[in-house]
């Protein structure tokens, strides 16, 4: 049980309003940190408030459990699109990740690239802020330019701007059928060659990594889903695309399996010491992948993002990375979890936090 | 519509300030002779103008901060612009303002096809992004139907949609990264050619804030392979109820149609009278367009086509070639002008759950008997946005006026059944005093406060998005 646990928005709002000093919000308790002082969860705040497959559209209360919206959006036929990660196997937990928390951190996984982050679905929050106001921004529809776009500001703010109360969410349908082609034994470099290439082809793909560490050899993995006779078509095309490489394929089944080890990331090894992950444009990921003293890891989105295990003295900031890196699990009190920000932005960033949570009191020492 | 009234002493010192600015920019990208300030009195809102009391057409991004640097020193209001076809108001001056218009800086910095993207300068027109790559294949998917000449810089000011967002999203979500210059002057860069932010997502606030926060000058965009082909079909019906059914069921069905566009009667009529496409005369029309290879293609068309036939079409007809195809797109392209040949009108650009389609198009019909002015509608049903355009005599005293109070309640319906005021177009002046509608008091102060973070004696824009009397405190505390 946490400190506080609330099953109202308006009491979370007292909560914060009347208690002082830190607070450190708990959803499914999986994101890998730690935060001090009291803890408030928002695991009695459930529901799905509405849901209009028709509209592409869900709302629900942020601690309502992932696996029950995704139960719900199964039985239509509808997914969330962004895949988010399933951290619970390397982080070692019992994972019961919620809805709002998988905002709160704009988790993201394989199709990313292809459909959108988490915060490319959000459509519109409640939140209260580190004075205990409530405040919605956004709203259920999916255009919406309505004043400044607060939602996304607040997906992948980790809870330091406020406690999300409600979110409304764009869902998509599942595809009919998927399929995955395999490439062996290619060099990282070749492997972000062979992605980049499908990518930047009209036959639309919606997920490509590489595994170099894989017991059976490097692998590079590439996924088509849509309609039956769509898929066939595209698999056909992106073989002749990768006509120079040694290829093999997964079926339905055996491509679902695969993509589900991937969403928790089970080619990891969860008894590292770190796992980092590590965010840059495509090409510059091999060279990460060989430099930055990983010990294990794969790359998704293309090349993109890498997943690397690592030893604790590893840092992968050291070799200068354009775009940034995450310790997901490790020596947080040595390494920053976050990749320090340009002076600038960071200035900017910390005034935002300020006015949203003056005292700075909410997950304190995250993101700062 | 009020407007703050410009501050004199600022006037007074129009001289000054416009030598201090030429000793930072060329001759020529300084202007301030009246005759030639007034290309920029207005934006595609063309009833309210002002011509600002200065023009800077920079073209550098080191020339913005410089630009930024003497205006916030001497407290002078900034109006970024980029190529003025705002439908808010998003570009209106005020007297006492500076106009920053970005159009000359329009350049390719960088194309990228292994990584997906262009680097541009933001006067760029959103139609010559896709123009520069288009040759090796590519395209930029945001596609307001004001492409032509709207700039990337209002784009994403405005985080304008079109007509293919259904499938590709909206400017946002196409956005990777942008160079901006703050009010202090301050050069920028948030964001790249990777994808999402390591901190707080500022670039997800900047896109959509009607440049309210800083100077936006450069940006990484996403771009895409260009699909195959892509063919549309047209289907009458007669009842917005049952079009408005049949949309829902193709989403449903798990179809990604990359655009679905929808036409009540009034606007069929106005455009065949117009355009002679060729519409069946019918309560409702829908246009489904799918992308990919000739057998993709009839693979979605098909299971389209089945959907649509349950509903009892009027009508069904499939493109056979590209001719057939765009005698399709006619009349939905047509549509504002056709409207345009009828009267003078007002484009509105709320949007809605789909759900609740056959009941705002009743209400809005039972509004239009009551206001006495007659109304079309034509939008983008697949995500709601619809862009209701009502016809008015911009000579006739008071119709103006009749129209806007018709317009806003149809706003407002759009936020009672769950929706919004706007799903494209921005807030800008158009908009600002409904907002109390959508937003609590808490609310629009949650948005203000990000605008005192970058921008803390509200120089740019300042007169938008917010209702004035709730900006009142802020615009005059410094
Ligand atoms: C016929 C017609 C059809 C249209 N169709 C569509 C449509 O389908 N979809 C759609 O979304 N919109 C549409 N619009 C509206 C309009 O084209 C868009 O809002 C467009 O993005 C505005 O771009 P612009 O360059 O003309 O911006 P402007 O009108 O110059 O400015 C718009 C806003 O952006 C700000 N701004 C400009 N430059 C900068 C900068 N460098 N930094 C920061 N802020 C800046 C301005 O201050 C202003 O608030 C249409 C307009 C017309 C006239």
């Amino acid at each position: 049980m946490s400190d506080y646990n609330p099953t109202t928005e308006a009491e979370i709002a007292d909560i914060i309003a009347q208690s002082q000093g830190p607070l450190a919000i708990q959803g499914g308790g999986t994101k890998g940190v730690t935060c001090p002082g009291k803890t408030i969860s928002t695991q009695g705040l459930t529901g799905i408030v509405n849901y209009e497959p028709g509209a592409l559209t869900m709302i629900a209360k942020a601690g309502t459990p992932l696996a029950e919206i995704e139960a719900v959006l199964d039985k239509e036929g509808q997914r969330l699109a962004f895949e988010p990660v399933d951290f619970g196997q390397v982080l070692g937990q019992q994972s019961d990740p919620t809805i709002g928390g998988v905002f709160a951190i704009n988790n993201s996984g394989s199709r990313r690239f292809q459909s959108g982050a988490a915060r490319d679905f959000l459509l519109g929050v409640r939140f209260v802020d580190g004075t205990g106001q409530i405040l919605k921004n956004g709203g259920r529809v999916m255009k919406n330019v309505t004043g400044y776009d607060l939602v996304k500001l607040l997906c992948g703010s980790w809870g330091t701007l406020g406690v999300l109360t409600e979110v409304a969410f764009k869902t998509l349908p599942k595809s009919e059928t998927q399929r995955s082609l395999v490439l062996h034994g290619l060099t990282s470099e070749q492997a972000v060659n062979a992605m980049t290439r499908c990518v930047g082809s009209p036959f639309e793909i919606s997920g490509a990594v590489h595994l170099p560490f894989d017991p059976s050899g490097a692998k590079t993995v590439i996924r088509i889903e849509g309609f039956e006779g769509s898929v066939a078509y595209r698999v056909e095309q992106l073989q002749k695309l990768l006509s120079d490489y040694t290829q093999s394929q997964l079926d339905d089944a055996g491509s679902v399996a695969f993509w589900n080890d991937i969403r928790t990331l089970a080619p990891l090894d969860g008894h590292s010491q770190a796992i980092w992950k590590v965010s840059v444009k495509p090409t510059d990921g091999p060279a990460i992948m060989k430099s930055a003293g990983f010990t294990g890891g794969f790359m998704d989105w293309s090349g993109g993002l890498i997943w690397g295990t690592a030893a604790a003295s590893t840092n992968p900031r050291d070799m200068g990375i354009n775009g940034h890196a995450t310790l997901i699990k490790g020596p947080t009190e040595t390494i920053s979890k976050f990749h320090p920000e340009a002076p600038l932005v960071a200035a900017y960033s910390n005034k935002i936090r300020q006015k949203f949570d003056p005292s700075g009191r909410l997950n304190q020492g995250l993101m700062a | 519509m009020d407007m703050p009234a410009p501050n004199s002493e600022i006037i007074a010192k129009k001289a000054m300030i416009a030598a201090r600015l030429r000793q930072v920019l060329p001759d020529r990208a300084v202007i301030e002779d009246p005759a030639e300030t007034r290309a920029y009195e207005c934006d595609g809102l063309s009833a309210y103008r002002c011509p600002p009391m200065l023009a800077v057409l920079p073209s550098t991004t080191e020339e913005v901060a410089e630009i930024m640097k003497i205006c916030n020193e001497y407290n002078v209001p900034v109006v970024p612009r980029g190529s003025g076809t705002s439908l808010a108001g998003g570009a209106l001056p005020t007297a006492d303002s500076v106009i920053l218009g970005v159009a000359r800086m329009n350049g390719v910095l960088e194309t990228d096809y292994d990584n997906r993207i262009i680097r541009v300068q933001t006067g760029r027109t959103n139609l010559s992004v896709t123009g520069a790559i288009e040759e090796d294949g590519f395209f930029y998917a945001p596609d307001p139907s004001s492409q032509l000449a709207c700039a990337i810089a209002g784009n994403i000011a405005m985080n304008s949609g079109g007509a293919h967002c259904l499938k590709y999203g909206v400017t946002s979500n196409n956005l990777l990264g942008v160079r901006m210059v703050t009010v202090a002057g301050e050069i920028m860069d948030i964001g790249g050619a990777h994808l999402d932010a390591a901190g707080l997502d500022l670039l997800g606030v900047i896109c959509g804030s009607e440049g309210q926060i800083g100077v936006v000058t450069e940006a990484t965009l996403r771009i895409l392979h260009k699909p195959e082909g892509a063919r549309p079909v047209l289907m009458g019906f007669d009842s917005n109820e049952v079009a408005g059914q049949c949309v829902s069921d193709i989403i449903k069905a798990g179809v990604l149609p990359v655009a679905i566009e929808f036409m009540d009667r009034p606007c069929i009529r106005a455009t065949e009278a117009f355009a002679g496409a060729g519409y069946p005369d019918c309560e409702a029309l829908l246009i489904v367009e799918v992308e990919g290879s000739d057998a993709e293609i009839q693979e979605q068309l098909d299971k389209i086509l089945d959907i649509a036939r349950r509903h009892n079409p009027v009508e069904l007809r499939e493109a056979q070639d590209a001719d057939q195809a765009a005698r399709i797109w006619l009349g939905r392209k047509s549509a504002f002008g056709a409207m345009g040949q009828i009267n003078d009108y007002m484009c509105l650009d709320g949007t809605i759950p789909v759900s609740e389609l056959p009941y705002v198009l009743r209400r809005i019909g039972e509004l239009s008997k009551e206001f006495g002015l007659d109304v079309g509608n034509v939008f983008h049903a697949g995500d709601g946005n619809m862009h209701p355009l009502i016809l008015y005599n911009a000579n006739k005293p008071g119709d103006l006026e009749k129209c806007e109070a018709f317009g806003a309640e149809i706003l407002k319906l759009c936020v009672e059944v769950g929706g919004c005021l706007t799903g494209e177009h921005g807030v800008g002046i158009e908009k600002r005093d409904l907002m109390n509608v959508q937003f609590s008091e808490a609310d629009l102060d949650a948005q203000m406060k990000i605008k005192d973070v970058f921008d803390p004696k509200w120089l740019l824009n300042a007169a938008k998005v917010f209702p004035l009397a709730n900006s009142q405190a802020r615009r005059t505390a410094a």
